[in-house]
Parts: C-alpha cells; structure tokens; sequence
C-alpha cells in the first residue's frame, strides 16, 4: 500500500520509537500536522514558541540520553528554531529537527514563508537534509537519527517540502543504515591507550580533567573506578558535571572561569593531564600560552578535530570515552602496577592546601538573600537529587559550583552557546521525561523573561517545574563585568520595569512566591516541592551586588585567579 | 606551508557549500578550490589549495573529514604528486610582439587557440608557477584576461585515492 509523506513521517517517528514531539504548526506542515491528529503513540508538545521547542527536545535529550525531537514550519518557524539547533550544536546534544518547506516547485521563488532553512543551520548542525523526493522520506530519517546519535552526538535537521508530505509511496523504514562517508571511531588506538597508561602511572602530580563527553557517552561508572583505582584528583568542565560524583573526596570542584582554586591550580601545577570528553574551551584553559604549564597531555574524544585544536597534546587518542576507560581500566589491572603513592600523597597534601582556602566561602549573615545560600538550600530540600536546568549568567555559575551534583545527566544548561532563556523550556523536556522527579529551573530575571511565554505550555501539559529566580535586578553577569573592567559604568546592565513575577505566575494558573528573607528561603522551597500538580515560580530577592567567585579574568592563566 | 588536498564527496546538491562555509566560518583560506564528478558519478573530487601552519592544516583535514559527505581526502602534499593548473590569457598582439607572443607559448608548450588581428589566446598548462613565469614572461605584453582552472593533483605511482 502507498502512503502519502505526511503518514510516512509519523510511522518512521514510531518505528524510531520517538515518544515526543516538541512543535509549533504552520502551513507547510499541515499534512503533517494532520497525520499527528489521527494517532497517539508519538505524543506531540504544543510549545509558546519554536525556540522553546529546539530547547526542550534539548533538555529531553540531555536528561535521557535519547534525541530530542522538534516539528516546525517553513521561514520563522525555521528560524525561530536557530538558536536552540545552535545551542544543541555547541554541547553535542542529539536532536532530529524537521523544518517544513514550501513545495519544490517554489523554492528559490522567494515563496511565502520560504527561508533557506538548510542554507541558515548548515554551520550549526552536524548535518542537514533536503528531502526532494518522497521516496527517499524513510530512509533520510533514519539517517537523520543515526548520524544525530553516534559518534560525537549532534543536532540534525530534515526539511521536508509541503508537496513530498502529499506524494505517496510504499514505506518500510530501514532497520539499518551504513554511509561510507559516515563511519564514527568507536575503539581507541591499543597502543596510544598503553602509552597514556604509561603516562598516568608514572605521574607526580597527575590530573583528570572530563567533560560533557563523559556524559554522552554514559561512561559515568567506568570513569568513577577508573579515578578510584588511580587514587588521582580529578575536576569536571560545567558540561561534564555530575559524571564524577562531586561528594566524592577525589573531587576538587568545577574548573576554569569560575572553578574552585584547587581545580585551577592542581591543573597549572600538574604533570600529567588527562583530558576525557572535553574540548580545552577558552572558559576553561584560559589563557592559552600559560595553560597547564608543566603537563604532558593525554586526550581521549571521540572526534578527532578536538584533539590539538586549542592545546597540542603528547598523546592523543580517538575513540568512545567509554570504551577507551574501560580499556585503560583493563590495562592497569592487567600490568599489576600502581602508581606512584608517595609522589601522589605529597600531591594530595598539596592540594588539601589549596582547598583549605574554602575558595567558594561567602558571608550570609545579613538579611538579604545571598543567592549562593538559595542553590543550597535547593540542594539540601532536593537532596542533591534534583534535575536542575539553568540559564545562563550569575545563577548559572552558582548551581553550578553550589548543587553538587553527584549523577550523570542531572545539571543541564547551555555550557557552549551560552543561551539565556534555555532553561525553563529543557526544564519542560526534562519534566516530561521524568513526570515524578523534581525538576528546579535555576534562573535570573533576565534569563527568564527570554522565554517566560512557555509558562503557558507548563500549564498546558500540568508540568510541576520548579522556578528559582535568583532576582537581582541586574544582568548579574554583565554588571560583574562591568564592575571588573569597566570601572563600575553599568551600561545597560540594570533590569528595570520587571514584572510582579507572583502575579504573572498566578495567571498562567501557576504558584508564585516572594521570598526576601533569608530565614524563608528553605521554607519556601520546601513548600514548593510539594506542590505536584502545577509549576511553582519562587520569585527569590537576592543580593544586588553579589559576584561570582573565584574569577580568571579573560586572558589571565588559571593560576591568576581573583578570589574576592 | 602551501597544501593542496584532494577530496572524495558524495555527489549531493550543497556538497561544495559545506566545504566553502567551512573555510569561511573557520577563517582558513583558500588559494583555489575545484570540483567536478569522477568516473563514478555517485563521487565527486574536490581539489583545494591552502596554506597555513602545519596545526591549521591538520585541523583542516579532520574538519573536512567531519563532515558527513567526505568520504576520503589525502593531503596531497605529504608525498610525491603531480600538480596540474590550466590557464587561458587573451593578450593583445600587433607588430613585433606577435611573433614574441607566439615564441613564448612555445617556450612554454602552450598553444594559442585562438586569433584575431590584435589578439592571440594562449592555452597554458602546468604548476602554478609555471602560469606565474609565463605571464611574467609576457611583460609589456597587454594582458586582456586570465582565467585560471585552479589546481588538481594526483599521486605519482601506485597510490590512488580510491574509494
Ligand atoms: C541570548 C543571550 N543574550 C545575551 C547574553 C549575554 N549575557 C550573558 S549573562 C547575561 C545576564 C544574565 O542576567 P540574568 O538572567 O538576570 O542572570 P544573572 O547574571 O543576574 O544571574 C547576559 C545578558 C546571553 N548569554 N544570551
């Protein structure tokens, strides 16, 4: 039997075993749309807009580790989707995002709601189809999929003209696919593998350094028995969070920017690096020529152009992180020898100086709310076992150094784009994928109106994300910056005219809160955890001036960090 | 370091847009760059030339490698090759300087593939330098127009960029 494009498109989201679909119709996806309406296996989320659409098929992804999967129409329905496609770009984050597109015999007239959709993402996706034949649909898809979810992950998008969902064809979706252009590195080199055991077991001072590639890859577990068979310290990048238990004592804190002062400098003082699924990022290395001064370079990512872009290292190796560990587990069990443990206790004693420092220490005996006091007091009412989503600023950098988290997939937040207005969406995505676990948006008043339309969509869906507005009045982050290296000219950087947030809630049939003092603070978020059925906003007034520290300066090394 | 490298792609419409934006959106240069099917018709074969430090260049090759229509590239400067550029340049002629027109072409194998009173047009293949000598050859010479192919390359011996 012939079916037309439109069905195609949704037995191949069924048969990819796709469970939601975050999208926003318009008319070069109608048939589509239509489609949608006579089924119920592929359930579809209406969002307020598409770029919340892109971010919560993110936040989808990053909490399960499955695609995250986005419908939108032709010209700003596309569009509209650039910056959650780019956000996804930036961390490796696996999305499939069909855009609709006027019908082939139109594109390139400048046809309503045309935009060169492949043209606009071509540099932010791993990559880019057209489909200008119905026969290709199921196939296209499947590609789609497979080349999203392997090697490193990435954002994949499928325009689809109106007319291909109308033609017919016979389908079967293809259980396989192989590409001769496509083929990810899975196992690393056996012999770089030995030489950077060599390495570590030789080492004085070494350091384990892992990012968000730990975290794609699922190789949590495998990483935690590797650094506890090592006994070495080890720090995670903001995106590799949570992939090593951060209440675990080998565990010295976030790096770079607004790491902790043993992270930054056990990683300019240490002889051994080994870098595992992070990319050497300008936040992290800091100045470059002064970067890790000392160190021989081990470096393990599954993509190769990681490897020697930013840092030249002495050892790279290409393949899953996973796989690589285990293989370097198995060596070192094999071999029978230890590494070096007096080298390694002096080298701890050290370090158990540098965080004798208490680097991340603040005062919070006043009676404003001290916005590091609000992520610990989340922590604490949650347990550490929150799903904690973010946006991008001050806030951001808290939950990140605050909340320690302890499990993979846990922390999710837009680490390479920097995208504010991320985090309520990936809250709604994580949320759906979770219905019983507590999902807290931590949030600034800035970030939070980039996207406070998709309180409506939380209504919609009864999603019970929890708000933490960490409400300073200022674009904290920018006002710090300013603070620093603009001798205190606060150019645009004060939010004025904001919104009663209690009442704005309460329209979108939300819960608001006030919170001003900081004996209420855990009481609040005690109250909110219990609240099942709705989102709940806590609207926290927090302190105007507070910065985040510790702070390399753009172009300082990590070893010339400001502390307060 | 100048390096010219060779490229097997799946012939597919905005193939050659994924290698330009690449450059472009990384800031590499490229000195020239030409595309055409093989005897394959499913492949195409790009050759681009570059020049760049020897980390630039080896980022070069795993980026365009990363793209998922690259099936093969060989950096073809990493061992013995044969380049090859075509030039077409029209130069006006008259009096004396059409039979030192025509000397040089024979001096440089070219061949003149068209003439008018005034004019001759020059067939030239070869290195890029060589086209570089013959036009600073052709000296007070008006030149008219020069089009250049770009360059190809392929290995010498039995080394074949093959799928
Ligand atoms: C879409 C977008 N625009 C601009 C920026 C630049 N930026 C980074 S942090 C920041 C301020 C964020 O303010 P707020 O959300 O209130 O958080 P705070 O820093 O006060 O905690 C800005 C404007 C950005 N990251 N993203």
């Amino acid at each position: 039997m012939e079916l037309t494009g439109a069905e195609i498109f949704v037995h191949c989201l069924k048969d990819e075993g796709v469970e939601y679909l975050f999208g926003y119709p318009g008319g070069a996806v109608l048939h589509i749309y239509d489609e949608l309406y006579k089924q119920e296996a592929v359930k579809h989320i209406l969002v307020r807009h598409e770029q919340a659409a892109t971010h919560a098929a993110d936040g989808y992804a990053r909490a399960t580790g499955k695609p995250g999967v986005v419908l939108v129409t032709s010209g700003p329905g596309a569009t509209n989707a650039v910056t959650g496609i780019a956000t996804a770009y930036m961390d490796s984050i696996p999305l499939v995002v069909f855009t609709g597109q006027v019908p082939t015999s139109l594109i390139g007239n400048d046809a309503f709601q045309e935009v060169d959709a492949i043209g606009i993402t071509r540099p932010c996706v791993k990559h880019n189809f057209l489909v200008k034949d119905v026969t290709k649909l199921a196939e296209t898809i499947k590609k789609a999929f497979y080349i999203a979810m392997t090697g490193r992950p990435g954002p994949v998008v499928v325009d689809i003209p109106k007319d291909i969902t109308a033609h017919r064809t016979t389908y079967s979706y293809p259980k396989k696919v192989s590409m001769r252009s496509y083929e990810p590195v899975v196992k690393g080199h056996a012999g770089q593998i030995k030489k950077a055991v060599a390495m570590m077991l030789h080492a004085k001072r070494p350091m384990m350094y892992t990012g968000g590639g730990v975290v794609l890859d699922n190789a949590s577990k495998t990483l935690i028995d590797l650094v506890h068979t090592l006994g070495f310290p080890i720090t995670n990048t903001l995106m590799g969070l949570g992939a090593y238990p951060a209440t675990d004592k080998q565990f010295v804190g976030m790096l770079g920017m607004h790491g902790t002062y043993e992270a930054n400098l056990a990683m300019h003082n240490c002889d051994v690096l080994i870098a595992v699924g992070a990319r050497f990022d300008d936040r992290v290395t800091g100045n470059i020529e002064k970067f890790c001064p000392t160190a021989k370079i081990v470096h393990v990512d599954v993509d190769p152009a990681s490897i020697s872009k930013n840092v030249k290292v002495d050892v790279p190796i290409v393949g899953a992180v996973g796989n690589v560990l285990k293989e370097m587990l198995k060596q070192i069990k094999e071999s029978g020898a230890k590494p070096d443990a007096a080298a390694l206790k002096e080298w701890w004693k050290q370090i158990t100086e540098w965080r004798a420092m208490d680097c991340l220490k603040y005062d919070h005996t006043g009676t404003v709310i001290k916005p590091q006091y609000v992520v610990e007091s989340l922590y604490k009412v949650t347990k550490g076992d929150a799903y904690v989503t973010s946006d991008v600023g001050q806030h951001q950098m808290w939950a990140a150094q605050f909340y320690k988290f302890d499990k993979p997939r846990r922390w999710i937040n837009s680490g390479g784009l920097g995208t504010m207005g991320f985090g309520l969406p990936a809250a709604m995505g994580v949320q759906l994928a979770f219905p019983n676990a507590t999902v807290a948006c931590v949030t600034g008043e800035g970030s939070i109106q980039m996207n406070i339309q998709e309180l409506s969509t939380l209504r919609q869906y009864g999603l019970p994300v929890k708000i933490v507005n960490l409400n300073n009045r200022y674009l904290g982050m920018v006002r710090q910056w300013q603070e620093f290296f603009y001798q205190g000219r606060y150019a645009m950087s004060y939010m004025e005219s904001l919104p009663d947030f209690v009442k704005l809630a309460e329209s979108y049939g939300a819960v608001g809160m006030y919170i001003d003092k900081p004996q209420d603070v855990e009481g609040a978020l005690k109250e909110a955890m219990k609240i099942r059925d709705r989102a709940v906003f806590l609207d926290f007034i927090t302190d105007q001036q507070e910065n985040v520290y510790p702070m390399i300066p753009a172009g300082a090394g990590q070893n010339e960090m400001i502390l307060v | 370091m100048r390096h010219i490298i060779s490229i097997l792609m799946e012939n597919e419409a905005g193939a050659l847009s994924r290698v330009a934006g690449l450059f472009s959106a990384r800031g590499y240069n490229i000195e020239s760059l030409t595309v055409a099917p093989t005897d394959d018709s499913s492949l195409s074969r790009m050759t681009l030339v570059t020049s760049g430090t020897n980390e630039i260049v080896e980022q070069i090759t795993k980026q365009l490698n990363k793209l998922v229509d690259v099936v093969k590239l060989v950096d073809m400067s990493e061992s013995v090759h044969i380049e090859r550029e075509m030039m077409l340049i029209k130069v006006r002629a008259v009096a004396d300087q059409r039979e030192e027109v025509k000397h040089l072409a024979d001096i440089f194998r070219g061949r003149i593939i068209d003439v008018t009173e005034h004019l001759y047009t020059i067939e030239l293949t070869g290195t890029g330098d060589k086209l570089d000598a013959f036009i600073q050859a052709v000296g007070s010479v008006p030149i008219l127009e020069v089009v250049r192919s770009g360059s190809i390359g392929i290995a010498r011996g039995e080394k074949a960029l093959q799928v």
